[in-house]
């Protein structure tokens, strides 16, 4: 089959398996900002240092139908969840807010009712239909000076999800410093769809990739292989997913670029043995993998293309589970070469390997992004695994969960405050995500097994 | 060779090719001779009939053969005649009971030199999703080496590893974690 013929068809099953692929996927509402000499300021909390207290009341439609009345709800709802996520600000709690008049506008906003609360920060919007969907306008408000002190607005669709995750982003940005992950993604495998593999004698269920927004919202399936498609990884710029696929029989490195509809190949041939795992430089350029096209489990790195196979390990055990270092200058990985399976860091060249861990048995390192200097991984604990957190500075190792079902297969968040991982506590494998202290854990999927989570950068 | 031997003889070469598999088509047998005549009549047993030996003259293999040869690859391998070699935890090692398993799968491979045979190696949940995946291809390629030591050609082998994707068994006892540590023969061209 040519790769023309190929990736038309990944085309058209795309469209037929996504019902919103006609949209364009993503739609962030372009951000004008109020005025353009607009000076941010920050709402802070009192003198003792405490987080600042916010409101985020519902929305305020400025549109009398049932619909506009919905995205506001709904963009008052989230942004709270989104807020809360990070956990930079304290909360007034939502049931308080029924005992405050609702605004009608930006000009009849009860500051002193928000005052008697505690409140410091306020957030207050409005949403207005318009031909071309929705009007949205947001203001942070300091209570106490009854300022807005971040104000912006919005024309989009009727994604509300999507305003709220924006909004968000841009409060923990302007307010606090901080990169949010509210328009971050999530991708696993999944074999909710029950569907079998072809070809077998036994009962094989296939396994399919996923996506997810950060908070679980928006599930869809992205591969059609109708075979085992397992361990997806986002490329850095979260238009394309790597992942091993069974579909030529062996295991193989696809990369498929989701928002276009098209398929390419890392690894081809009947040489090239199986491959798994593949893990994207951190500027989208190269991918490293296992193979086993020399005869044996092995770290390798090759071009996005498939071109350009470098070999970076050389020893009889097994090599496996690569992951960049920020910076892509380091590798870590999981080798048995000292009886078992522990994580090591070498440089990208193959060079200057180091023994990280002395466990029973540990896998799946995932390099945290910078300004952390972190690998997260997989610890054996008997009958199961926990997720730790090797701090590579002070060599002090932290653990997240404690022995409830098996956890595995962690995936730092792009700001490297969040965990997304594989758990057995509720019973089949489920998508999860804890803070990196260890708090907020927060159940992604129900569907199926859900497994070998990874999150968008 | 009496009649009481070749009646078992018989019913050996029956229940041989019965073994073979359920869905093995009905193939024309010889009848096993009339049994003895009854006891009740001690005083002039009937002679029996001349050719007592002629059951021995029906060699055994061309009803396997016809059985196996006639079988597609589903039903070939729903009761594969290449039984799976079973692994302890955390190891690739075949052992000798995996190892005697091998010698008579690789006893049928020269019988049916046309056989191509993609070995898989599978885990079980003990392991992590990932290194499983190489551990499931240590298993595959250590038997399929074993094999080849065995004069099977490399290039009628092929291996893959499913990692704890397939396992034989959905439980998670030490029960199903011993039948889903396996290398699984599947009969992909004869």
């Amino acid at each position: 089959m040519t790769r023309e013929l190929l990736t038309g068809t990944l085309a058209l099953a795309l469209l037929a398996a996504w019902p919103h692929a006609q949209q364009p996927p993503q739609q962030p509402p372009p951000a004008v900002p109020q005025q353009p000499s607009e000076i941010v300021t920050t709402i802070s909390g009192d003198s003792s240092g405490a987080p600042p207290r916010l409101a985020v009341p519902d929305f305020i439609p400025l549109s009398a139908d049932a619909e506009t009345a919905a995205v506001a709800k709904t963009i008052g709802e989230v942004l709270w969840d989104d807020l809360n996520y990070e956990r930079e600000f304290a909360f007034i709690p939502r049931d308080v807010y029924a005992t405050i008049p609702k605004a009608t506008s930006f000009n009849d906003v009860p500051f002193d009712r928000w005052r008697e609360l505690n409140a410091d920060g306020l957030v207050v919007g409005t949403v207005q239909k318009i031909a071309t969907g929705f009007h949205v306008e947001m203001r942070l408000y300091n209570v106490r000076t009854k300022q807005p002190v971040y104000p912006r607005q919005y024309d989009g669709g009727a994604n509300a999800r999507l305003y709220a995750h924006t909004m968000s982003d841009e409060i923990h940005k302007s307010q606090r410093g901080l990169n949010g992950v509210a328009r971050s993604k999530l991708t696993f495998d999944s074999d909710r769809d029950g569907e079998r593999m072809s070809n077998t004698v036994q009962t094989r269920n296939i396994k399919e990739i996923y996506i997810a927004d950060y908070d679980g919202e928006n599930q869809k399936r992205v591969t059609v292989g109708r075979t085992l498609n397992i361990t997806p990884r986002w490329s850095p710029d979260a238009r394309s997913i790597a992942y091993t696929s069974y579909r030529r029989g062996g295991a193989n490195i696809f990369i498929s670029n989701i928002f276009v509809g098209t398929l390419e190949e890392v690894t081809k041939g009947d040489k090239v043995g199986e491959n798994w795992l593949p893990a994207w430089s951190p500027d989208g350029s190269k991918v490293a993998f296992t193979s086993t096209r020399d005869g044996n489990p092995e770290i390798y790195v090759a071009n996005r293309d498939g071109s350009g196979v470098r070999r970076l390990t050389n020893h009889p055990g097994i090599d496996i589970s690569p992951t960049w270092s920020p910076s892509g200058t380091q590798i870590a990985f999981t080798s048995d070469r000292s009886g078992s399976p522990q994580i090591y860091v070498m440089d990208a060249a193959g060079l200057g390997l180091s023994k990280k861990t002395s466990e029973s048995y540990c896998d799946k390192p995932t390099w945290s992004p910078a300004p952390f200097n972190e690998i997260a991984y997989a610890s054996r604990n008997g009958p199961g695994y926990d997720i730790k957190v090797l701090d590579l500075a002070t060599g002090h190792v932290r653990q997240l969960t404690f022995g409830e079902g098996t956890n595995e297969s962690p995936a730092f968040a792009p700001n490297g405050r969040h965990i997304a991982f594989m758990s057995t506590r509720s019973g089949k494998s489920q998508v999860f995500t804890i803070a990196s202290d260890g708090k907020n854990l927060k159940q992604i999927t129900r569907s199926g097994n859900n497994e070998k989570p990874d999150w968008s950068k | 060779m009496t009649v009481r031997q070749a009646v078992i003889v018989c019913a050996v070469v029956c229940a041989g090719a019965a073994a073979c598999g359920k869905k093995t088509p009905p193939v024309a047998r010889p009848m096993p001779p009339p049994p003895p005549a009854s006891s009740s009549n001690p005083a002039r047993p009937p002679a029996p009939p001349e050719p007592v030996n002629e059951p021995t003259i029906v060699p055994p293999e061309p009803v396997r053969d016809d059985a196996i040869s006639s079988a597609s690859l589903d039903d070939l391998n729903k009761n594969s005649p290449l039984k799976p070699v079973f692994f302890e935890l955390d190891s690739s090692d075949l052992g000798a009971a995996g190892q005697k398993v091998l010698d008579e799968n690789a006893g049928l491979l020269k019988r049916y030199p046309t056989w191509i045979v993609t070995i898989e190696g599978h885990c079980d949940d003990r392991g992590t999703a990932e290194y499983n995946l190489a551990l499931g291809e240590r298993r595959a390629i250590a038997a399929r080496a074993y094999l080849v030591s065995l004069g099977i050609p490399a290039d009628r082998l092929r291996t893959v590893s499913y990692g704890k994707e397939f396992p034989f068994d959905p439980g998670h006892d030490e029960a199903a974690y011993s039948k889903n540590r396996r290398a699984h023969f599947v009969i992909t061209a004869k």
